[in-house]
């Protein structure tokens, strides 16, 4: 066998790294990260009636800073993961005017006042009736959060578990801005 | 209690595949029988520590021990009792069990087969296969531990995926995976025989009913997983080219090239490098359907798991992929080929352009899954490639590999005479053309269908022709009929196992091809005590019902059905309400029939049961797709039963229909 052959045939197994590597560039990209077409977009208003007979209306909270929290008590474990994170969070900013609305989705009454007093969730939480908010801001699955600004525009959503971090920087960003 | 004792199997497990495979590996590099012997111990501890982490899990599932975390995700205390068994592969973590408990039998299976029938390549074989366990443990130790922990551990667990409730996810993932797990055993002789430098046809006459099985199982699976599809999801379709399926359907692929590409090296000596390279790419490409489903790099219709498990497999796949293919290149100068193609017309020829052709539609199936990652890479935009392109590019590849399934059997090796051409195949074209101009005549007008059906036809003369002639040549030997054919069967069963697989497959076609050209669906809404009238079926809507089941309620719609004869049948479409899924899911109802089937899924309605709104498809031939690969699996159950001794089954298997 000739010398050019000899090298010839390391790329049998050469041509095998470029499959690899357009793999490994998957585990940078997320094929459920579609743009929300909200972001960016004024925030649809709502009014919904909390657990405890407060209304909570979006409307009246122009020039605050907000998070809606989309969560069920049948979503497991994702929204008990993410639950101590934002009554930490909501503890941590309301003195400075963040608004944190949780907005139960599909759920039945006694197991989602259970899920708030198993936390003890102090932010108001209003059950969706007929899932009107949540087809408004286009809920696909629970749990998910919406970060809207003070001009009540929509301007970061989160599918899945919030973190302390992720809501430290999204509410610090909007907290920042001017009315 | 259990997930401790669970989580120490698997490492126990792990430590003891390591060890096999190093000591299995050192046995044949030293030449020590009891370090052979020892790994052989090893790889039954494998096996029953595997088996204890599988009944631990199963106690878990049955014992609603929501303290392990995949016992909570996927049960609650509304799952039946038998789905609670088979919960345990409902999801990735206990599906890397399955997988790994398979591995371990056929390991056994080895083991006792080959310890004194192999003893060169049998070490290495035994090395590679623990090696293989090792890198499953080592899964389900680091990145998917099924025996992970909860805490606070719930009242109620999740409750399995609902669309998973069904008999088709009990034994689809089970087929499937022995499937994919026994092309290990091929595979694993492959690499031996590189190892030791023994290229020659010997791995390949040891696996070749391995291969067979690894094949009729794959086939099963992916059969029922169509099923499945067609019967629980409600689209009315049984595939769809999601890369899940897609990622099956490529080991099935090149599995198939494999399976008929030794046939020549057995006959002729050529293709030696191709048969293992086919090989490396077939498990490589079963292991790239368990990173693509688990991965979660492509969108998928399917859940899937997120987590490191990806990175994972990806490094061994690499592993794999550049170990298997650095061996055949260190080995490249001893895979010459000793015979070489004489004519292009000949049985040589047909084998290759089959394999051309298979290898083909695993390439564009390949390309097609992983195009929108290809496209994001270079463009930054997000595609998605459908049914459309797999459809446009497989078809006319698949009706060339059902023309050469016609020519491949009958066409004389070396170099085909045209008095061979003629006899075995003037007749069997005459039938082909002559059907394809029936069925235009009937009105079939689409062109791809009628091409299609002549050439069924023409394959089966050619089978018919076949068999026919071999049938009458025995009875001269003073045979009855019933004899005659089953004495063929018996005793070429791997020749006739072969024809009765292409048969199931010549049904299938038929099944793909009707019931894409001629299916009709309609959505109407109707009040109750209202009728419809779809393709000759008159539905008439008699109301709806509320059931509560154990774990969800559902809403039933009552339809009762009468075609031209008369009454037909009732037929009770549901939706299914489960608490932890956002949407209520769709309980199709159906009559199957030969010719076309009627199926009702339900879809919106009034609470009072005053209207609602259902779709009617008519879905024709596609219980042929389940009658061909009912045949087909015969077929393949046919073609693994062990060989008559009588004649070296070589020369047989591989004798032209005209000697």
């Amino acid at each position: 066998m000739s010398r050019a052959s000899s090298l010839l045939r390391w790329m049998i197994p050469l041509a095998v790294v470029p499959v690899l590597a357009l793999l490994a560039y998957g585990f940078r990209t997320d094929p459920r990260e579609i743009p929300s077409p909200l972001v960016g977009k004024p925030a649809s208003l709502f009014t919904l009636t909390a657990f405890d007979g407060t209304p909570v209306a979006l409307a009246s909270l122009r020039g605050r800073v907000v998070v809606v929290n989309f969560w069920a008590s049948w979503c497991y474990p994702a929204c008990y993961e993410e639950a101590p994170s934002l009554e930490r969070a909501w503890k941590a900013y309301k003195d400075r005017g963040l608004v944190m609305v949780g907005v139960n989705y599909q759920d039945k009454d006694e197991p989602a006042r259970r899920f708030l007093s198993q936390f003890g969730h102090s932010f108001p939480n209003a059950p969706d009736q007929g899932s009107r908010v949540s087809v408004d801001y286009g809920v696909y699955g629970v749990p998910e959060t919406y970060f809207i600004d003070r001009k009540g525009r929509v301007r970061f959503k989160q599918v899945g578990p919030v973190s302390d971090q992720l809501l430290k920087e999204q509410i610090e960003r909007l907290l920042a801005e001017a009315a | 209690m259990t997930p401790e004792l669970g989580y120490a199997a698997t490492v126990a497990a792990l430590v003891l595949a390591v060890y096999g495979s190093g000591a299995a590996a050192l046995s044949a590099v030293k030449g020590r029988p009891d370090l052979r012997r020892s790994s052989e111990r090893a790889a039954v501890g494998v096996w029953l520590l595997v088996m204890t982490c599988m009944a631990l899990l199963i106690y878990a599932f049955l014992t609603f021990d929501f303290s392990v975390r995949y016992v909570a995700a996927n049960t609650n205390l509304g799952t039946p009792f038998y789905y609670r068994i088979t919960a345990v592969w409902g999801a990735l973590e206990g599906s890397i069990i399955l997988w790994a408990f398979m591995l371990s039998i056929y390991t056994l299976i080895v083991v006792a087969r080959y310890r004194r029938t192999q003893p060169q390549l049998y070490p290495w074989v035994l090395a590679v296969m623990l090696g293989i366990s090792a890198f499953f443990l080592l899964v389900m130790t680091i990145p998917a531990p099924p025996f992970e922990r909860l805490s606070p551990v719930p009242a109620d667990g999740r409750g399995l995926n609902p669309l998973l409730e069904d008999s088709g996810m009990i034994t689809h993932p089970v087929a499937l995976y022995l499937g994919f797990t026994g092309f290990t055993v091929p595979f694993a002789f492959a690499m031996a025989a590189l190892i030791i430098g023994r290229i020659g046809d010997e791995w390949i006459t040891i696996t070749r009913r391995w291969t067979i099985v690894a094949w009729y199982f794959l086939s099963l699976g992916l059969l029922i997983g169509g099923w499945w599809s067609y019967h629980v999801l409600g689209w009315g379709g049984y595939w769809a080219w999601d890369p899940v399926e897609n990622a099956a359907f490529m080991p099935w692929l090149t599995g198939t090239a494999f399976l008929h590409s030794v046939m020549i090296q057995e006959r002729r000596r050529m293709l030696k490098l191709w048969n293992l390279t086919l090989i490396i790419l077939t498990f490589s490409l079963t292991l790239f359907g368990t990173f693509l489903t688990r991965s979660g790099i492509i969108g998928s219709v399917h859940a899937f798991s997120q987590g490191s498990v990806g990175q994972f497999f990806l490094a061994f796949l690499a592993l794999v992929g550049l170990g298997a293919f650095s061996l055949l290149a260190w080995r490249v100068e001893r895979l010459g080929a000793q015979g070489e193609l004489d004519s292009i017309v000949s049985r040589e020829s047909a084998f290759l352009l089959n394999n051309l052709f298979l290898v083909a539609a695993a390439f564009t199936v390949f390309f097609g899954t992983v195009f929108p990652l290809l496209a994001e890479a270079i463009t930054g935009t997000k595609v998605s490639v459908g049914a459309p392109f797999f459809n446009l590019v497989n078809i006319p590849i698949f009706l060339a590999l059902l023309f050469l399934m016609g020519v491949g059997p009958l066409i004389a090796w070396r170099r085909a005479s045209a008095e061979n051409l003629r006899r075995n195949f003037l007749t069997p074209v005459g039938i082909g053309v002559v059907a394809a101009a029936a069925c235009r005549l009937l009105g079939i007008g689409n062109a791809v269908v009628l091409l299609c059906l002549g050439l069924v036809a023409f394959v089966a003369a050619t089978i018919g022709l076949d068999f026919a002639r071999a049938a009458r040549a025995r009875r001269r030997t003073g045979d009855g009929w019933l004899d005659a054919t089953w004495g063929l069967a018996l005793r070429q069963n791997r020749r006739y196992g072969g024809f009765v697989v292409h048969l199931g497959i010549l049904v299938l076609a038929v099944g793909v091809a009707g019931s894409q050209a001629w299916s009709t669906q309609t959505e109407v809404t109707l009040n109750r005590g209202e009728a419809t009238e779809v393709a000759g079926y008159t539905i008439r809507f008699e109301g709806l019902a509320g059931v509560e089941e154990s774990n969800h309620a559902k809403v039933v719609g009552t339809f009762a059905v009468s075609d031209k004869h008369g009454p037909y049948t009732v037929l009770t479409p549901a939706k299914k309400f489960y608490p932890q899924e956002q949407t209520p899911i769709a309980a199709v109802d159906y009559r199957l029939g030969v010719l076309e089937d009627l199926y009702l899924v339900l879809g919106e309605f009034a609470r009072d049961g005053s209207h609602a709104t259902i779709k009617v498809q008519v879905n024709r031939m596609v219980s042929w797709l389940w009658m061909g690969g009912f045949v087909l699996t015969l077929g393949a159950a046919l073609a693994i039963l062990p060989e008559p001794r009588r004649k070296p089954a070589v020369a047989r298997a591989g004798q032209p229909a005209t000697a």
